[in-house]
């Protein structure tokens, strides 16, 4: 095979496998939208603050070290222990929901009915006392993320495609990961909303919430649930992205990759968001190795995904797999 | 009534006491935002240096040194407006430590006559002191980095680039550009081939750039990153197994926190310096007994000998060195900012004072003139060590191309000159 083509497959795949980490983003967004219309801008920030509070836990950090030392006139950073990876996780997750059940209770609950753009103004407020709250908690200082994830070029691809073809593909073991538990994660949502009572709540509240209301579902505690769901998706999202560039503050800015995904996929359909994911993960490499870089200097990707979003809105306003909205007068 | 009045003004008065003259230093810093890890420590080295000046040597020629911090998220108009809320409190000399405030102070500090100084990064033909009248990037700029780096390369192959290629990795912006045309002119000079590989901003995703590079296979990589673009290259160029000694960055993309997040295969990456690393230096002695322990450090004290720390000390050190020399032309402890200017072009940073200071070997000596505002473009290489978790200084400094800088600089300030109508000056 010509060597073009075959470094065409190589980024093919490539651009896959990075869908996948910008569909995990975008799961997020999606959950909660779905299940209260709300557009939630603090979604990249959760993820910073689920990867900050994992680390921090991982490395036995003591949480608003610098304020406890100012007050108090201590010298305290570390408790002197380091956490296992699993119990690690286990307890951002407690962390996590009761971030959900907090954002409940002196937020949303005081703004229901309002209309979106309050809730959403409202989200934008969150997402800054969030990343000022992880700042002080855990410090503003780069992290490095290691909770057994492999990482670099899977060796078994290369030679098995090096004997094949000639040329060696490079997949990173890393994706291949994130795109195992992103099947996983996504199996196990869509299983929770057919298959048990909190899950139909929440389809039922994703609905029709006046409805849902009726019938006697606690939408505070849909709410608490679905940002639950949100805040572990956050934290995976955070972990595989972590990994790649260590805990910064910088890691809130993956939500700017999953808007595109989202305009395609549409913000209310999970599969939507892995579809989206996929189609511009490879659109945006492809175009970057086709055109992008032999023709346009290249640096395509980020305005390319936009363009091709846009392109899907055009005909598709409502997403690839998003719900049509009709508004009956 | 009155009496009783008067009484209480005058004792208000006394109370009050003699007011006591500053030097006033603005430390235009960044504590927040994405590029946080890399603003503490320079702010920390930059502020501890004017705490260990007060304390142990009373200050700068007997009056103290007062740093204005003003937090600027490393957002180019809050670093505008930072300028705007510090320069009538007497401040002498400016550090944005951004290139984005650098262009945009330039021309209100020059109208304002506060000197500006950007070590290593803003605009690299205010070297020109003829048409910058207020601007200084002394000890080197990006264009020397480039050269430096090109030079390290050349030693690396008894002198023979030709037939070889580079590939430059860079943020896609004005900063990250900088070294094209200076690699271009390289490139020409010495018979290598030059791959140009932007990264949007922030720079969390390269894939693309990566596998154009294990397809392309250039023969080494220059790099022009920063924040989350310089972890992200490292950890990919570690992925697909490029040879970390044939990847050099600027001295942006080589800090500890640039190789930490990636392990032990970030062994042996290198990055070019403008100064030396580590803390085994007489001046740290005095910094840890009259700052750390003192409990009067600017951060947690935590940064003391790092990449960045070090680099905003040596900052600071260089402020200070103009500002007493300001203070001996003029004859006055107490400068205003136009003889703070005075001193910066007169400054001169030999190994005698570095020994004085207790930084022998710490900077490159140079010279700066009326002509010259940017040294004479010394650098170092630096490896990183990560199974002992530092950086080591792999070369001497050495001096970048003269000649290819020194055209690039005439022609890039030439047209700003006539842009602006500047005539010139030092004749």
């Amino acid at each position: 095979m010509p060597d073009q083509v075959l470094f065409a497959i190589e980024v093919t795949l490539n651009g896959l496998m990075a869908g996948v980490l910008y569909a995990l983003v975008a799961l997020g967004f999606v959950l909660i939208f779905k299940a209260s219309g709300i557009f939630n801008y603090a979604q990249g920030v959760m993820a910073l603050f689920a990867a900050l509070t994992l680390v921090g836990i991982m490395d036995g950090q003591v949480p608003f070290a610098h304020l406890i030392n100012v007050v108090f006139g201590t010298n305290v950073h570390h408790f002197g222990w380091t956490v296992p990876a699993l119990l690690a996780i286990a307890l951002t997750m407690v962390v996590m929901v009761g971030f959900a059940w907090a954002v409940n209770r002196l937020v949303l609950r005081h703004l229901v009915n309002q209309v979106p753009i309050i809730l959403f103004m409202a989200t934008i407020g969150l997402a800054y006392f969030l990343e000022g709250l992880g700042d002080m908690m855990w410090g503003a200082d780069i992290k490095k993320l290691d909770v057994g994830l492999p990482q670099g070029i899977n060796g078994w691809i290369d030679s098995t495609t090096f004997d094949a073809f000639g040329y060696g593909f490079f997949i990173d073991n890393l994706d291949i990961v994130a795109t195992l538990i992103a099947a996983i994660l996504v199996t196990g949502l869509v299983l929770f909303s057919q298959y048990t009572k909190q899950g139909r709540a929440l389809r039922a509240v994703a609905d029709d919430h006046q409805a849902a209301l009726s019938v006697g579902i606690s939408l505070s505690f849909i709410w608490v649930l679905v940002w639950s769901i949100a805040g572990f998706v956050a934290l995976v999202a955070g972990i595989m992205w972590g990994a790649k560039s260590g805990v910064q503050f910088s890691l809130s800015l993956i939500a700017l990759k999953a808007l595109p995904v989202l305009m395609l996929g549409g913000f209310t359909s999970i599969p939507g968001a892995i579809v989206g994911g996929l189609i511009i993960g490879m659109g945006e490499k492809l175009f970057e190795f086709l055109v992008g870089a032999p023709y346009l200097g290249g640096a395509t990707e980020i305005w390319f995904a936009y363009v091709l979003a846009l392109v899907f809105l055009v005909f598709r306003p409502q997403g690839l797999f998003g719900e049509k909205i009709i508004e009956r007068v | 009534m009155k009496l009783k009045f008067a009484a209480v003004a005058l004792g208000a008065l006394l109370a009050a006491g003699p007011v006591l003259a500053e030097l006033v230093f603005p430390d235009l810093s960044y504590r927040t935002g994405p590029y946080a890890a890399n603003g503490i420590p320079f702010s920390d080295g930059y502020q501890d240096y004017f705490t260990l000046v007060n304390e142990r040597d009373g200050g700068i020629g007997g009056v103290k040194a007062r740093v204005l911090e003003c937090e600027t998220g490393y957002n180019t108009e809050k670093g505008v407006e930072c300028y705007e809320a510090t320069k009538g409190e007497g401040a002498l000399i400016y550090q944005p430590l951004s290139t984005g405030i650098t262009y945009q102070v330039i021309p209100k500090a020059s109208a304002d006559g506060i000197p500006v100084h950007s070590m290593g990064y803003g605009r690299t033909s205010a070297k020109n002191g003829r048409v910058f009248e207020w601007v200084f990037n002394y000890p080197a700029n990006y264009w020397d980095g480039a050269s430096i780096a090109v030079n390290h390369l050349l030693d690396q192959n008894a002198g023979d680039l030709s037939g070889k290629t580079i590939a430059l990795v860079y943020h896609n912006s004005a900063y990250g550009k900088e070294p094209i045309r200076t690699l271009e002119e390289l490139a020409k000079k010495h018979g290598f081939t030059l791959s140009l590989l932007p990264v949007d901003h922030p720079g969390q995703e390269q894939k693309s750039q990566w596998l154009q590079i294990r397809q392309q296979r250039p023969d080494y990589v220059l790099m022009w990153g920063w924040g989350v673009m310089n972890q992200v290259a490292i950890q990919e160029a570690a992925n697909i197994r490029f040879p970390m000694e044939n990847f050099i960055g600027i001295w942006w993309s080589g800090s500890e926190n640039d190789v930490r997040p990636v392990g032990a295969r970030a062994n042996g990456y290198k990055a070019l310096n403008m100064h030396a690393v580590g803390a085994d230096f007489p001046v740290f002695a005095d910094m840890q007994k009259y700052v750390m322990d003192a409990g009067k450090a600017a951060g947690a004290g935590d940064q003391m000998g790092t990449v960045l720390y070090n680099r905003g000390m040596y900052a600071a050190m260089l402020a200070v060195e103009a500002a007493k020399t300001a203070q001996q032309i003029h004859g006055t402890p107490d400068i205003t900012a136009a003889m703070m200017r005075d001193g910066m072009e007169t400054l001169v940073i030999d190994a005698a004072k570095m020994g004085s200071l207790g930084l022998a070997g710490f900077g490159p000596e140079f010279a700066v003139s009326c002509e010259n505002h940017g040294g004479n473009g010394f650098g170092t290489v630096t490896q990183w060590d990560a199974a002992a978790g530092i950086w080591t200084q792999i070369t001497d400094y050495v001096q970048s191309d003269q000649q290819v800088i020194g055209m690039l600089v005439a022609e890039d300030s030439a047209a700003y000159a006539a842009e602006n109508g500047i005539t010139g000056r030092c004749d």
